[in-house]
């Protein structure tokens, strides 16, 4: 389904499906453009969609406000500086064969990994 | 018109597919960056899953003169590797190790209704804000 959203947004419209780069968008006023609105309404209101056909999955989220903060920070400073995240690097840049998005990858995976490692085994808070 | 229901159309779709892969749930998120632990293969599966789909969409937009709707297709052309965008990878990447949250999952958590969503977002609006301020003076 992932995939078949970013062709449709590619060929559709000819742009690329990168969550981080059309969420700031929004945070850009003056520059924004409808269409990125409505994608990032389509990802609120899709919960809603889900749940005419069944409950919504049960997730289990940190309750711990210095983590949601803290990774909300790093997340939102991170995929601006990086130009992307998991969908524009991870998904839409590699399926360009970019090594922009490969390296991106590569160094946001290997972090994410350190992070659970050290937060989960050595310190315990994860 | 067209371009903004496709938007609505790609983002309800999108969505619906982090949820249904359980993408929305940092459980499996972490469980796969946990690989040192109880190991879960899953975001590797759906990441897969979405690149090889979305390989072939870049081999059909670059055999088309352009998109649906009349506009060019608009591809990214920046090759360099650079530190910005290793140091941001590597920001994201923690930030995401923390909570197993990333921007796609975070906004459609708003829409469960999920407290800690109204945490995590906002708090990487400011992120956000803050690069925006800072970029000038990054070069």
């Amino acid at each position: 389904m992932l995939g078949v959203a970013t062709v449709i947004l590619l060929l559709g419209i000819g742009r690329i499906a990168g969550i981080s780069g059309i969420f700031s968008s929004l945070l850009k006023p003056k520059r924004v453009e409808m269409w990125q609105v409505l994608f990032i309404l389509g990802l609120i209101i899709s919960p809603l969609l889900y749940q005419l056909a069944r409950p919504l999955p049960e997730v289990a989220i940190s309750s711990s406000l210095p983590l949601l903060i803290g990774a909300g920070l790093l997340v939102g400073f991170g995929t601006r500086l990086g130009s992307g995240c998991t969908s524009g690097h991870g998904i839409c840049g590699n399926a360009r064969l970019s090594p922009r998005s490969l390296a991106a990858t590569v160094t946001f995976m290997l972090f994410g990994i350190v992070t659970v490692y050290i937060g989960r085994h050595v310190l315990g808070l994860l | 018109m067209l371009k903004n229901i496709i938007g609505l159309l790609a983002g309800l779709l999108f969505g619906l597919g982090l949820l249904v892969s359980g993408m929305t749930d940092p459980v499996k998120v972490q469980g796969f960056l946990d690989i040192f632990g109880a190991w879960d293969i899953s975001l590797a599966l759906v990441m897969g899953g979405g690149l090889i789909v979305a390989f072939f969409g870049v081999r059909l937009a670059k055999r088309q003169q352009s998109s649906w709707i009349g506009t060019p297709i608009d591809m990214p052309s920046k090759t360099v590797i650079n530190k910005k965008l290793l140091i941001g990878a590597m920001l994201f990447g923690i930030g995401w190790g923390l909570v197993g949250i990333c921007p796609g999952p975070g906004i459609v958590l708003l829409g469960t209704g999920q407290w800690q969503a109204y945490v995590f977002i906002p708090a990487m609006i400011i992120g956000m804000l803050v690069y925006q301020w800072l970029e000038p003076k990054l070069g």
